[in-house]
């Protein structure tokens, strides 16, 4: 947290005013731009151990037994616990926090008109929360017998009997990490819906607050009604490994479908959870470099919410191999398809918005049309694994596992790389190397597809996603199939060593950057009238709304934008 | 020092009754997952019912009554909130806090007993989730009870008087749960 701290030093004269000392101005803060920031960097620096865990785990798959630069050979029990820590690392840790809570934090209030969340305490706990969370989650790789290596979805027996997973300390603090994590996104997520609700601007009805803030906030609902069932599922689970009961032990009248029930009735919302965010700051990128209306803000709305209430009727698309009814796998299958509908909708307006516009290939527009183009493929191949007859045989293969990262990494890596890139300018007051952005873009791009497109194909030969050396696998062990995973294998490292460039032209942006003025990309949203970066308060007077978000190029104005602020 | 947002009401509802409840909202989920665990099981396993019929139904109906009547006294706290009399506010609150000790010391009495007839969390089946629903409801009210007491401190003061109404809604909620556990720990056997 050291840069942290230096970056927001560099900013002191845009509010002198601020004299605490800087623990309390950056750790015990209630200002959501702060908050929003310890989202964001304890959620970037994770991201750096998630990826470090991939990085391990695939020169294992790839050169099977040889010691892994930076880690040494990798045994069977260190590879169960990369995988499970990488899954729920960068889900839990990475894209909820940046996604979620992060943008949530720095821009909703900025995107509304007020000059902090509603409830400013709330908001720190929350923080406070999460990171004693990290904390648990930091223990838990590190003690006795090693972390939990039961995969980032905990199926009990594996989980909840020591005697299976070895890892009695490890299990129990990654779960209570996950429980203590809830909480705290929890109390973030109330006090998100309430701002969004109660503190607009004077003026702003709720079909002029722009597509991000109502993402993150049905976003927010969807966890809210989702969660529950895990938390009471974790505290379940958690007594079936500390006290010994057995509410998913079947030797003992429990039932081990019920966890997974529990889990996904979660587990699938939340894809949702952390898709609408991102959709929603593609939206606002792609309208201001296309200089266009959004095409259908309303319907969009509404196909937001379609998606949310659809979210909640297809979670045992997961458990067609787990023996539930196949009447009820075909149930599922119609939900399953059915929910594609509102995210093709959405994917047809953005295009509709892109059409006739007057599009700036700038990084932060690269980063969005890559988001629709490599989200499209994951949602594609999603179609295949929601009809339960093909689920069967793509069950547990490289298949789904490159399906979801196809969904995932567009969310948490290039959506947020969009977000960053558009925000920078406001976050901190100076812009970006545009150059050494687009050089991260293609460098991450590419090699991203060159890790994924390897693993359908994998999948698609039957390639099974939890074994650790696929020598026992005659059928597996097939140089062909071997050479797939050496490409996936070094396009991942050809990936990694691309990021450093985005870390330095981060951090050196941040203090050496050209200024930014208020408005550099000429957008209409409220945040663009405050200072760059903006002050305690954000505003010396809070601004009013006249108009919705993404009046650009109307006809008859001078100005090919106009701002939710101005009167006329 | 509080922010202007806190002090917005865009929707016409004051900001903290709003919150309180999103915070139920959350709260249904969590005992409606427990609850809809419980149900399912309980369906599944014949078994559960002689279980179940070791619970004290007489204990359960006597606490349902303390609790309904502690909700009557939230009622009335609020009513005395609503005519700016902080005193007897807190006055009925401190009467609600007393309805959930009462319901806390006879809980604890029946827990015990159980313990040493030998049905602990650990005898599986039924037991694990009379455990956890009743002792997450009464984890709820142990909440309930020490907020209360926060807010009726404020309101002898006649400061944040809007609170009163706040607690008494999430005191109702904690009500409507035990109105849902009481039957289907205790009833049905």
């Amino acid at each position: 947290m050291a840069n942290h701290h230096d970056t927001h030093d560099h900013h002191d004269g845009a509010h002198a005013h601020h004299d605490e000392g800087w623990f309390k101005k950056y750790f015990w803060s209630t200002d959501h731009k702060i908050i929003g920031f310890q989202y964001m960097f304890t959620g970037m620096l994770l991201a750096l151990l998630g990826a470090f865990m991939a990085y391990v785990f695939r020169m294992q798959l790839a050169f099977p037994g040889q010691a892994v630069p930076g880690w040494g050979v990798v045994s069977p029990g260190q590879y169960n616990m990369l995988i499970t820590n990488h899954g729920s690392i960068m889900i839990f840790w990475v894209a909820m926090p940046v996604l979620i809570a992060g943008f949530g934090n720095y821009i909703i209030p900025l995107m509304i008109g007020a000059d902090d969340m509603v409830f400013p305490r709330l908001n720190r706990l929350s923080y406070q929360l999460f990171f004693v969370s990290v904390l648990l989650l930091i223990a838990s790789l590190v003690v006795q017998n090693g972390g939990f290596g039961g995969a980032w979805t905990a199926y009990p027996p594996l989980s909840a009997n020591k005697d299976f997973n070895l890892t009695p300390l490890g299990s129990s603090l990654w779960l209570g990490a996950v429980a203590v994590e809830f909480v705290a996104f929890l109390l973030g997520g109330i006090n998100f819906i309430v701002t969004a609700m109660n503190a607009r601007a004077p003026g702003m009805k709720a079909f002029d607050v722009p597509i991000v803030v109502w993402t993150i906030v049905i976003a927010s609902i969807l966890f809210m009604a989702s969660v529950g069932p895990l938390v009471a599922g974790a505290v379940m689970l958690l007594f079936d490994q500390l006290l010994g009961t057995s509410f998913f032990n079947p030797n003992r009248g429990g039932d081990p479908i019920l966890w997974q029930h529990l889990f996904w009735f979660f587990g699938h919302p939340e894809v949702y959870v952390v898709l609408l965010p991102a959709m929603g700051i593609v939206a606002e990128v792609m309208t201001v470099f296309a200089r266009k209306k959004l095409f259908a803000y309303k319907t969009v709305i509404y196909t937001i919410v379609a998606t949310g209430v659809l979210s909640f009727f297809v979670w045992a698309h997961h458990q067609f191999v787990a023996g539930i009814d196949p009447r009820m796998a075909n149930v599922f299958t119609v939900t399953t398809v059915l929910i594609s509908i509102p995210i093709a909708e959405m994917c047809f307006v953005y295009i509709a918005t892109l059409y006739g516009g007057s599009i700036t290939l700038s990084t932060p527009m690269l980063w969005a049309l890559a988001f629709m183009a490599e989200f499209m493929l994951g949602g594609v191949t999603g179609i295949y694994l929601g009809s339960s007859g093909a689920d069967i045989f793509f069950h547990d293969t490289y298949f789904v596992v490159a399906h979801f990262h196809y969904t995932f990494f567009p969310i948490a890596i290039i959506a947020v790389m969009s977000g960053i890139t558009y925000w920078f300018p406001k976050m901190f007051g100076r812009h970006m190397n545009d150059f050494w952005g687009k050089v991260h873009f293609w460098g991450t791009i590419i090699p991203f597809n060159g890790i994924f497109i390897p693993l359908f194909v994998l999948g698609a030969a039957g390639e099974h996603r939890r074994i650790f050396d696929y020598h026992s696998f005659p059928h597996l062990a097939t140089p062909e199939l071997q050479s797939l995973r050496i490409i996936a294998t070094v396009s991942l490292v050809v990936m990694l060593a691309f990021q450093p460039v985005f870390l330095v032209n981060y951090i050196v942006s941040m203090f050496r950057g050209p200024k930014a003025d208020k408005n550099p990309w000429k957008a209409n949203t409220l945040e663009w009238t405050a200072d760059s970066p903006p002050p305690h308060g954000n505003w010396a007077e809070l601004p009013n709304c006249y108009r919705g978000p993404y009046e650009y190029s109307v006809e008859g104005r001078e100005l090919d934008y106009w701002p939710q602020n101005e009167k006329a | 020092m509080k922010p202007i947002a806190t002090t917005r009401s865009s929707m016409n509802i004051a900001t903290g009754k709003l919150a309180v409840w999103w915070v139920l909202v959350s709260e249904i989920v969590i005992f409606g997952g427990v609850l809809g665990s419980y149900i399912m099981n309980r369906i599944a396993h014949v078994e559960w019912g002689e279980q179940a019929s070791h619970t004290n139904t007489w204990a359960g109906a006597f606490n349902t009554f303390v609790l309904l009547t502690s909700s009557l006294f939230a009622v009335l706290a609020h009513q005395a909130a609503e005519k700016h009399d902080g005193k007897k506010a807190a006055q009925y609150l401190y009467y609600t806090c007393f309805g959930g000790l009462i319901f806390l010391i006879v809980k604890s009495f029946e827990w015990a007993h159980e313990i040493r007839e030998g049905f602990v969390i650990q005898s599986g089946g039924f037991w694990g989730y009379y455990y956890v629903a009743a002792g997450l409801h009464g984890f709820h009210v142990l909440a309930g009870m020490l907020v209360m007491l926060w807010v009726a401190d404020s309101a002898k003061k006649n400061q944040d008087l809007h609170r009163v109404e706040n607690v008494g809604l999430y005191w109702h909620f904690v009500d409507i749960v035990w109105i849902f556990l009481f039957p289907l720990l205790y009833i049905a056997k």
